[in-house]
């Protein structure tokens, strides 16, 4: 049953770039790591046995025609919205925040499996009910309340995070299925709304993060330390960079959180402007390759597919960079393929293994 | 959904997928440009930053200048002392370690915990001290016990040892922590608070050279503030060594000279002006300062009635009573007023206006030549001479020879005494000058005060032949290169002019004092030397009535605050003169009695250790 041209038809391109970012992403991680001790297993190598669990996944995920995903859009999104309550009731309490099921072998985190899900859903709602019209505002009510539910929960785990990446996802999707003009009119107004009245229910820390961005220098040791240390850890890189694992603000400690949501910060410091324009190309070259997978896919669930997995990693990478250079406030948005941490390691690699998928099966109509 | 034509294909499906990756591509070249302003335009701020953030500038204090005596004595020196310090960021259990070392120190946990909080305001790398200058068996004790200490390590500091001890207290002075006024002066530029600098005489006077210059070093930290490795290191330069003119060994026999007894003694090199010694009393222990004085002994220092803090060789002011002779006789040879032959009659008083003016031999000296009148110390010969000679000569002769003002000596706190003239009483006191004020004064009494320094300068230009020399104590400071730069004596500041044979006179009568049969001051004698010399006896009180001597009995004993001060001037040997000494015993009662053996050990000592 397996076609030959599905293999002949693989897109190696989209691999080695993915490949191309992990191993940066590896490197980096040695360099930030390699002044601590005490972990059995090196932080690099965890990473790497993550993505080798990623790969698996996403090559699986190819063995099957993705066009069987839309009758299971449904039951994933149900099970999806399931896990996040089952994490609401009993998950692990982490920094005043729940987020985890703890399965033993790893923390599952229902809110990377709900980006998954929603992307699948909507591709599927999508594909069948986009025209050339476009949306108009009433049709949308039930599309509506199939995203609110998810990021009603995610908000309360709270994580502001997550919540805004689904929106931006399945916003980028919506838009790209056509919207009246009128509708765009009052749905900017509305999240205009919802913006000012999300002010006011923000956690205090949440709160302290978006005034601390404004104005960063006011109080360096509390918390606009994290985009003080970090600004001076991208810009002290300069044009070349302090070298490998030359970096003092990461290597003395004085990132935060620097081999998560900050690796870049590292890297920035280590490699200086000429690498980080390199990653950032190759990161806009996955982008647009993203792209174009969805537009030539097969069909239109495969377009809106692969338009969803383009669009979740555009805005991690965007919102991720954007943070740890000064340009947004600080949500706990890590960079994909980049960042230490398997669970959204897996889920970036359940979305390229999705890309692959379509990208694969775009003559098979 | 139209199937004739796929969504697909539409031309606005298509479009879309071009505006989403220039939107893309916009955005990334957003971020592209941020990466340019944080990375080339800022990076010199940024890296300047980066910079500041892990490293830190320690300073290295520099040891203290040492202190050595004419001889190469050591004075003062440093000495290594331990001290036990807390490194914040390592303790876990405060109150479980400060329990534990509390025992160990003997010192109460509260004391402990009010150090911590003090050095709370200290950076996190800083040690914060919480034991000063503990024994050594106290510091092998913490050793042993580290492993249940964690945090508490032992510094070693240098602190300042005061190896001549009290003997050396006044001229040496002591160390203290800086004020916030001397802070904010330009005077202790290069200090920070906590510093210890020189609070009194020459630890004071020449504290710039002897602090030297703080060193820094340049350190790698990490977040915590943990040191990781140093960079760079500019060692601090010690402070100078400086040598005085002082003589250790003439500094102790003066103290030990002097007894129980209170007052000051200064000696002087009768041709450079260098000082010898110069001791006050009762002294302290100026290690109690570099210990860490309590605030007990502090208060007791300051309560002492006898004021061991005092320079009384400076700031003593009395009355040079009979060793003022010599400058009114001096005076009165050069105005013609009298000859070294005039004969005075001294029946025990002299009569001026309604009031008598007692010889201090009530029995009076008879016929009165200059000679036997400063032997015998007769004061009608001086009363009558004084009061021919007037308050305007006696005061100006008097000023000549340094009376009435600073001696220029250069340790601080120096006074000038008080040599009366007419137009100061008017000023001070609004009076008329009283021929009366002239008599008493013609015997060094009155409104004259005098500091022990005053009356050295003037004993060594007696010696000397009449050059009034400013008194020196700093012998070399050490150069840059380690060299001892000597500093050059004498300094003149007036050279008296009186004629050969007046000089003689003098001499003659001050030799007498100590050397003939009758002199006042025999009991400074010194075998196998000729000394000249000066008894003087300074009433605190007015002189008694007659009709209240008569009441006191024979052995009723004065109280000690009403009790005359004893003094001594002198110089050895007469026919070539190196040490002229002044003494001034507080109290004493008797120049000849209390101070002159004073004087005369100090001269024996002296010379017996010249040739």
């Amino acid at each position: 049953m397996f076609d030959r041209r599905l293999i002949y038809n693989f897109d190696w391109v989209l691999l080695v770039t993915v490949v191309l970012l992990v191993t940066a992403g590896l490197v980096n991680l040695y360099s930030t790591t390699a002044g601590w001790n005490g972990a059995a297993t090196p932080f690099y190598l965890k990473q790497l046995i993550w993505f080798a669990l990623g790969l698996a996944v996403a090559l699986g995920l190819c063995l099957f025609d993705y066009r069987r995903l839309q009758y299971l859009a449904v039951h994933g999104y149900v099970i999806g919205v399931g896990l996040l309550l089952v994490v609401m009731v009993s998950g692990r309490v982490t920094m005043g925040a729940a987020r985890w099921i703890d399965l033993g072998f790893f923390n599952l985190q229902p809110s990377e499996v709900i980006k998954i899900m929603m992307i699948l859903l909507f591709a599927r709602l999508l594909s069948k009910t986009a025209s050339a019209q476009g949306y108009a505002l009433k049709e949308l009510w039930r599309p509506a309340l199939w995203l609110l539910v998810p990021v009603a929960l995610i908000i309360k785990q709270p994580d502001l995070g997550t919540s805004i990446m689904v929106v931006l996802i399945v916003a980028s999707m919506v838009l790209f299925a056509g919207l009246q003009r009128a509708t765009l009119v009052c749905l900017g107004i509305l999240s205009a709304v919802v913006m000012v009245l999300g002010w006011f229910n923000l956690h205090d820390y949440q709160r302290a993060r978006i005034k601390t961005f404004l104005s960063p220098d006011n109080d360096p040791l509390g918390s606009g330390y994290h985009i003080l240390q970090s600004k001076i850890a991208v810009g002290s890189g300069g044009f070349f960079g302090k070298g490998f694992i030359q970096g003092t603000q990461s290597q003395l400690s004085f990132l935060p959180e620097r081999h998560t949501d900050f690796a870049f910060s590292v890297f920035a410091e280590e490699w200086g402007f000429t690498g980080c324009v390199i990653l950032l190309l190759l990161y806009f070259f996955l982008i647009a390759w993203g792209l174009y997978i969805a537009r030539r896919a097969g069909d239109q669930f495969g377009l809106f597919l692969a338009l969803g997995v383009t669009a979740m990693f555009f805005w991690h990478i965007v919102v991720n960079l954007a943070m740890v250079i000064g340009l947004m406030p600080v949500v706990g948005v890590p960079l994909p393929f980049f960042s230490y941490g398997g669970t959204n390691l897996v889920t970036m690699m359940v979305g390229v293994g999705l890309l692959l998928n379509v990208s694969m099966r775009r003559f098979m109509f | 959904m139209n199937l004739a034509v796929k969504w697909t294909s539409l031309p606005v499906v298509r479009r879309r997928f071009v505006r989403y990756t220039l939107f893309a591509a916009a955005v990334f070249l957003l971020l592209t440009l941020r990466l340019w302003y944080l990375q080339v335009i800022s990076y010199e701020e940024l890296y300047e930053r980066s910079v500041k953030n892990r490293t830190r500038l320690l300073v290295l204090d520099a040891p203290r200048g040492a202190i050595y005596d004419r001889n190469g004595d050591l004075l003062v020196d440093n000495r290594p002392s331990f001290q036990i310090s807390v490194l914040r960021q390592d303790v876990a259990e405060r109150e479980e370690l400060f329990a534990r070392l509390s025992r160990l120190l003997d010192i109460d946990p509260d004391v402990l915990e009010a150090r911590w909080r003090e050095g709370l305001r200290l950076p996190a790398y800083r040690p914060v001290p919480l034991a000063h200058d503990v024994s050594r068996e106290t510091m092998e004790r913490v050793q042993e016990h580290s492993i249940e200490l964690p945090g508490i390590f032992i510094e070693t500091r240098p602190v300042r040892d005061y190896v001549a001890g009290g003997a050396m207290a006044h001229v040496i002075g002591y160390l203290g922590e800086i004020t916030e006024e001397e802070l904010k002066g330009d005077r202790f530029s290069g200090y920070r608070g906590g510093d210890l600098v020189g609070k009194v005489a020459l630890e004071r006077s020449y504290d710039e050279q002897l602090r030297g210059i703080k060193g820094q070093q340049l350190v790698e930290v990490d977040v915590q503030g943990r040191l990781l490795r140093k960079l760079q290191m500019e060692a601090p330069r010690p402070g100078r060594k400086i040598r005085l003119t002082l003589d250790r060994e003439l500094q102790q026999a003066a103290l030990e000279a002097f007894g129980e007894h209170a007052g000051a003694a200064v000696a002087l090199d009768v041709k450079t002006g260098e000082l010898l010694a110069m001791v006050s009393l009762p002294t302290y222990d100026p290690g109690q300062f570099a210990r860490g004085i309590t605030s007990e002994e502090w208060r007791a220092l300051l309560n002492d009635a006898r004021n061991p803090l005092q320079n009384k060789a400076v700031s003593g002011q009395y009355p040079p009573a009979s060793t003022f002779k010599m400058v009114v006789a001096l005076a009165a040879l050069r105005e013609g007023v009298a000859t070294a032959g005039r004969n005075i009659h001294c029946a025990g008083d002299m009569e001026l206006g309604d009031s008598r003016y007692r010889c201090w031999q009530r029995r009076g000296h008879g016929d009165t030549d200059l000679h036997k009148a400063l032997r015998e110390s007769c004061d009608v010969w001086f009363y009558q001479v004084g009061l021919e000679l007037g308050i305007d000569k006696l005061s100006a002769a008097a000023r000549e020879f340094g009376f009435g003002s600073e001696t220029g000596f250069e340790l601080p706190g120096e006074r000038p005494g008080i040599m009366p003239t007419r137009q100061w009483k008017r000023t001070t006191l609004n009076q008329p000058w009283y021929a009366g004020e002239t008599v008493i004064a013609a015997i060094g009494q009155g409104y004259i005060l005098s500091t022990p320094i005053q009356l050295a300068v003037m004993t060594a230009a007696l010696a000397n032949g009449g050059q009034v020399l400013r008194p020196r104590i700093i012998a070399g400071i050490e150069g840059d290169g380690g060299e001892m730069a000597a500093v050059v004596h004498p300094d003149v500041r007036r050279e008296l002019a009186y004629a050969p044979e007046h000089w003689q006179a003098i001499r003659s009568g001050m030799e007498a004092v100590v050397g003939e049969v009758r002199g006042t001051g025999r009991s400074a004698g010194v075998e196998g030397s000729v000394i000249a010399g000066k008894t003087g006896t300074a009433q605190v009180i007015r002189r008694l009535s007659d009709e209240e001597e008569e009441q006191l009995t024979g052995d009723e004993v004065i109280p000690y605050r009403n009790r005359s001060h004893a003094l001594f001037v002198g110089y050895a040997p007469v026919d070539d003169p190196q040490i002229a000494v002044a003494v001034v015993v507080e109290h004493g009662q008797s120049g000849g009695r209390a101070a002159a053996p004073i004087a005369g050990a100090m001269m024996e000592n002296y010379l017996q250790r010249q040739d």
